[in-house]
């Protein structure tokens, strides 16, 4: 027994997933097949690529064309099917470590190509799936289990990121902030060009554990009271700006798209040849 | 699109984890944990079918549904 959405967009005899309790990933892969549905897209014209993570078995779920990659590869296959059939929606998912990690480079350089994919980060700030292992999106001083005295590192901000690199929309929503999640993803598939929405999530089984952050519900209170949108951020007193997150849109402009700009040459070239 | 009259508060204990978060987040204390620690509905008269449990259960397991769809 299920709701509609979920009868229409995923693969119920999958169901219920393997995610642990209180694992936003959940959450956030609702609110992509949620931002389909509201887009009215055709599924059969919905290609959803993933990586390795606990996040990226999010396509295992979901009926769409689906493809379950490599580490940090999304991307890469990603712009294959893309360059390969440019009227595909084509969704990336991916975690913190796939994306920013093992897969950072091919992150930034589908930025700097303003390809045509929209890319869902989901960041728990941690490795999953291989037990809680810090990843590039670890807050200093954060616990893992490489990091048992306490991560050394300085986090990436990825959204940032990939707005710096060349990505044409790029914002940051969390598990908690689910209408303004579904809200950026739409606006990223329906821009033409690379978009990126970060997911800030929680990963209550290791990250959660090792950091004594407390239950599921105590993680979802700390998206809710620590991120604030980067609108208002500077309204706000001194006192009020100490540690919080930014969340909100960073970046929507218009650029030529690569897999266009691709299509062109070839028009170009054809009309030389003739 | 259904109007809210239409709609119908509908749980799966069986998908359900026992998270808490529908039942932290509902603002009118609708929902509670049995002593499975699954999901119940406890409360629906206060109900105000503002689907916030539905956008945050991590597993699909509570939803407005239509009263006619199933
Ligand atoms: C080439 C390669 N290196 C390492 C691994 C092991 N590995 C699997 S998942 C993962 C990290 C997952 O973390 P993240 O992408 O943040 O996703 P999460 O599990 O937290 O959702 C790693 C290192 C692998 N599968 N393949
Ligand atoms: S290990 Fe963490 S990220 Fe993986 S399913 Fe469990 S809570 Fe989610
Ligand atoms: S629909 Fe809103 S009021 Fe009703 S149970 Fe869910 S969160 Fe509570
Ligand atoms: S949010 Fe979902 S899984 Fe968690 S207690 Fe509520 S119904 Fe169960």
């Amino acid at each position: 027994m299920s709701s509609n959405l979920i009868n229409e967009y995923f693969r119920e005899s999958k169901l219920p997933h393997i995610w642990c309790p209180g694992c936003s990933h959940g959450i956030v892969t609702r609110a992509i097949a949620k931002a389909i549905d509201e887009l009215g897209l055709d599924k059969d014209k919905v290609t959803i690529v993933s990586g390795i993570g606990c996040s990226s078995r999010a396509p295992g779920y979901m009926d769409f064309n689906t493809l379950h990659t490599t580490h940090g590869r999304a991307l890469a296959f990603a712009t294959g099917v893309k360059l390969a059939n440019p009227e595909l929606d084509v969704i990336v998912i991916t975690g913190d470590g796939d994306a920013s990690a093992i897969g950072g480079n091919h992150l930034i350089h589908a930025a700097r190509r303003n390809i045509d994919i929209t890319t869902i980060v989901f960041n728990n700030n941690i490795y999953g799936m291989t037990g809680g292992q810090y990843s590039p999106t670890t807050p200093t001083g954060a616990l893992g289990t490489t990091a048992p005295h306490g991560n050394i590192d300085k986090p990436f901000d990825i959204a940032q990121l990939a707005a710096a690199a060349g990505a044409t929309y790029a914002a940051r929503s969390t598990a908690y902030h689910t209408t303004q999640l579904i809200k950026y993803i739409k606006k990223g598939i329906q821009n033409k060009g690379f978009s990126l929405v970060e997911a800030a999530s929680i990963c209550p089984t290791y990250y959660g554990r090792k950091n004594k952050s407390g239950s599921p519900v105590k993680m979802m209170e700390h998206l809710k009271n620590n991120f604030v949108d980067v609108k208002i951020i500077d309204k706000l007193p001194e006192e009020k700006k100490a540690g919080k997150e930014l969340m909100g849109e960073f970046k929507d402009i218009t650029a030529p798209e690569y897999t266009a700009e691709y299509l062109k040459l070839i028009d170009r070239l054809k009309g030389a040849a003739k | 699109m259904n109007t809210k009259d239409q709609l119908d508060l509908k749980i799966n204990k069986e998908w359900c984890k026992g998270c808490n978060i529908c039942v932290s987040f509902c603002p009118t204390n609708v929902l509670a944990l049995d002593h499975n620690e699954k999901i119940e509905i406890v409360n629906i008269d206060a109900c105000t079918k503002c689907g916030l449990c539905e956008l945050r259960c991590p597993d699909f397991a509570i939803w407005l549904g239509g009263k006619d769809n199933e």
